[in-house]
């Protein structure tokens, strides 16, 4: 049975840190849905790589086992199993088109809570956060109405509650 | 693994960047150095030039630096320490470092670099060191700034001798080697992120020691682990099997941890492990994994793998346990500290021994060793490789010098495993992981350099040593007394073998065509070169291989056509074992999954 896991890793920010844990994945032949990194403390010596893969339990056991023994990870957490948590990414979506098309692009964006960041008479980029699979319904939904482009940043997630990492 | 040595203090004063490389070198007790010098490393070689306390071994080709230092390492326990230059030096030592990252051996390798400002411009020599290796080790360093100099020499110390040892890098650019630099001594604050977990849990320990005195027929399977963790390791390890009375077999990296001399010893397990061996774990309802990892060698066909048992897996590299099988009781932490919590918990706990099934258990052991399983036939002129094997195994025992033991890689390897005994950890070194042809004489010559009045002998064969041929020239400069010992089958035996049983006899490229005369080859290194080609040669010229106090060369022409037995075929389970006599030529047991194998 494969399941989705939602993993969360501290690693030291340092040069090279992120190839290592891009060099597991592919070297080993696991699965990266996406993968997000940033710096998330005050002196940027900590950063935060969320990554999202798939797997059987034994494997994703692996992942986890595998990324803690690197070097410079500090912690590895499995928000998926670890309890409830919160996943968000970040899209920014341009839609290109006139007439009814452009109003009907306006009205949905409105309805999904995707902000207007850019407009031209012919174009709008909209800016919109949530869960992975209201993007791609947003996406899905502007296609015939003139999509042009998608950036997203794929997923972060924190635990809910008072649990920290 | 070993101690860092006497620290050293911090100073103000600021020394080119070689000299603090080599300072701190010293400080974690660094002796040896098997190196090769290149324009970016020139800078070190000045300076190693100008002192004393550390020697240095020139080489003749960088992966035989490494895996001499390999052989240093393993049969010592310390770190070993290789230095190369940027480019070809550092692509040459690559396979050296995959080898150790395969057989958890603790190696510090230098590299030269280009100068800093030239980094990613192509230069001369210039190759993306720490992006190559990066899959090829423990860890890796680029040094881009003077200050961090120091701090990455100890940073590389703790983490290639901590947890699961292994190999690390540290990239030198040649400007950093040049300009002065602080001198930092070893930090003895834990380090950032990187703290294995060597203690093992208390709970679990129990757990294991119930698990294992109710049990009916129990087995104890060792590995590489036992050996890394260190001589106490195996004598603890030695003491718990003694006191349990539980037979105890030994992968290919682990053998010497627990004495082959002993009847509890039931020889190696695995693809061509012992019929007994095989049989137990096959059969065995508890069994106890001393740090080995379930490699697909030991395992066969996973699906078939030991159905019937508990398995308790203990590991100081969580990242080993469940991943090829599924375990019960999953301890984490260092196999010395796990076998003294067990020989305690031992003899605490209070639950009774399942004694009597134990001991329908020995019997039923017995009657498979009765199977005897390495049996040959020695007969007529034409000398078996077993035989020689065993004969040398024999005469060294009667010599009773300190003897180690390394192998190429090949059916020769598969023997010496098989009919030469050890009793004690550190003194075999194989290529068990990565299967490396030409590890065998270099490591042999590191083993030497460790061990000067030590008897070392490189168990070869004629297709493998002549892969890292050109160190004959070490021993010679060196006059390090290594002897090669030679089964020369004129084929590359292994390859023959699977081609035989498994491609219909096409002896596809298998034939050691074109040999060089081993004997004239030895000569013309310095050193001295015998040969046997018929049965009763063979004590005379192991006598004189051993008695001559410089390197030789022995060439032991062997039966051709002999084949490593018993054999589990890639693909099939351990009581689908074929035992040889009479099963030659096509195994039934493999199947088309079987023959994508390796
Ligand atoms: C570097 C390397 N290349 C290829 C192989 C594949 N291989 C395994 S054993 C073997 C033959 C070894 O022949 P030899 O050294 O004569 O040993 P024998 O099997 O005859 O005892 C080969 C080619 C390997 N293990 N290592
Ligand atoms: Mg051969």
């Amino acid at each position: 049975m494969e399941r989705t896991a939602t993993i969360a890793v501290l690693v030291e920010n340092e040069a090279g840190v992120l190839a290592r844990v891009i060099g597991l994945f592919s070297g080993r032949g696991y699965n990266i849905e996406s993968l997000t990194v940033a710096p998330v403390d005050e002196t940027r010596s900590i950063s935060r790589i969320t990554v999202v893969t798939t797997g059987t339990e034994m494997i994703i056991e692996q992942i986890k086992a595998q990324l803690d023994r690197l070097v410079p990870v500090h912690k590895v957490s499995d928000l998926t199993l670890d309890g409830a948590h919160l996943q968000r990414e970040l899209a920014l979506i341009k839609v290109v088109g006139q007439g009814e098309a452009r109003v009907e692009a306006l009205r949905l964006a409105d309805a999904f809570r995707a902000r207007v960041v850019d407009a031209t008479t012919e174009s709008f980029v909209f800016e919109m956060t949530g869960n992975a699979e209201k993007i791609d319904a947003f996406c899905g939904l502007m296609k015939p109405l003139g999509l042009a482009e998608v950036c997203r940043t794929g997923a972060v997630a924190i635990a809910r509650g008072t649990r920290a990492l | 693994m070993s101690a860092t040595a006497t620290p050293l203090p911090a100073t103000t004063e600021m020394r080119p960047g070689a000299e603090v490389v080599l300072r701190a070198l010293t400080e974690q007790g660094v002796e040896v150095i098997f190196g090769y010098p290149g324009g970016a490393v020139l800078p070190l070689y000045d300076a190693l030039f100008q002192q004393n306390s550390i020697r240095h071994i020139l080489v003749r080709h960088e992966q035989a630096a490494v895996h001499a230092a390999e052989g240093y390492a393993r049969s010592t326990g310390k770190v070993g320490v290789v230095l190369v230059t940027s480019g070809p030096g550092a692509t040459n030592a690559v396979t050296g470092l995959v080898d150790a990252l395969m057989d958890s051996i603790p190696i510090i390798c230098l590299t030269g670099q280009v100068p800093t400002h030239l980094i990613g411009n192509d230069a001369f020599q210039e190759a993306d060191t720490t992006g190559i290796t990066r899959p090829a080790t423990k860890h890796n360093y680029l040094v881009k700034r003077s200050e961090d100099l120091a701090g990455v020499v100890h940073d590389a110390f703790y983490v290639a001798r901590s947890g699961r040892p292994g190999p690390v890098v540290i990239d030198l650019p040649k400007d950093i080697l040049i300009k002065p630099a602080p001198y930092t001594p070893a930090p003895t604050v834990p380090h950032r992120s990187y703290r294995p977990v060597t203690q093992p849990d208390q709970a679990r320990i129990l757990e294991a020691v119930r698990l294992l005195k109710r049990s009916a027929r129990p087995v104890v399977y060792s590995g590489g682990g036992v050996i890394n963790s260190g001589p106490e390791a195996s004598r603890l390890l030695t003491e718990f099997v003694r006191m349990t009375g539980f037979p105890c077999t030994n992968t290919l990296m682990g053998l010497g941890a627990f004495p082959s001399s002993d009847p509890q010893f039931i020889g190696m397990l695995g693809m061509h492990g012992t019929y007994e061996a095989n049989l137990v774990m096959h059969g065995c309802d508890v069994m106890l994994n001393m740090g080995a990892r379930f490699d697909d060698r030991i395992t066969g066909r996973l699906d078939a793998f030991s159905q019937g048992s508990r398995k308790i897996h203990c590991d100081i590299d969580p990242s080993s346990i469940n991943k090829n099988v599924k375990v019960d009781v999953p301890i984490v932490g260092d196999a010395g500290n796990i076998l003294a919590a067990m020989i305690e918990c031992w003899k605490q706990d209070d639950t009774p021994v399942n004694k009597e099934a134990q001991t329908a258990w020995w019997r039923q052991i017995d009657q498979w060793r009765k199977q005897d399983c390495l049996a040959y036939v020695q007969q007529g002129k034409i000398i078996k490789p077993q035989h020689a094997v065993k004969r040398l195994f024999e005469i060294t025992q009667e010599l009773g010098r300190e003897t180690f033991i390394s192998t190429e890689v090949g059916q020769h390897q598969m023997w010496a495993a098989q009919y030469f005994g050890f009793d004690k950890p550190n003194r075999w070194m194989t290529s068990g992981g990565l299967g490396t042809m030409g590890y065998g004489l270099p490591a042999a010559m590191g083993v030497q350099i460790a061990h000067p009045d030590a008897l070392c002998i490189d168990i070869a064969g004629e297709a493998s040593i002549l892969m890292n041929i050109q160190e004959m020239g070490t021993l010679a400069q060196y006059r390090l007394p290594v002897k090669v010992f030679i089964l020369n089958n004129e084929y590359m035996g292994m390859v023959r073998q699977w081609q035989e049983l498994l491609h219909g006899s096409r002896y596809s490229e298998s034939y050691s065509a074109a040999l060089p005369d081993f004997v004239k080859l030895a000569e013309s290194f310095h050193a001295k070169g015998l040969r046997a080609t018929e049965a009763d040669q063979l004590d005379d010229v192991i006598r004189e291989m051993i008695a001559y106090p410089g390197p030789v060369i022995a060439d032991i022409c062997v039966d051709q056509k002999e084949n490593v037995f018993p054999m589990i075929p890639s693909g099939a389970a351990h009581n689908e074992m074929i035992l040889g006599v009479g099963q030659q030529g096509g195994v039934a047991g493999v199947t088309d999954e079987g023959k994508v194998l390796v």
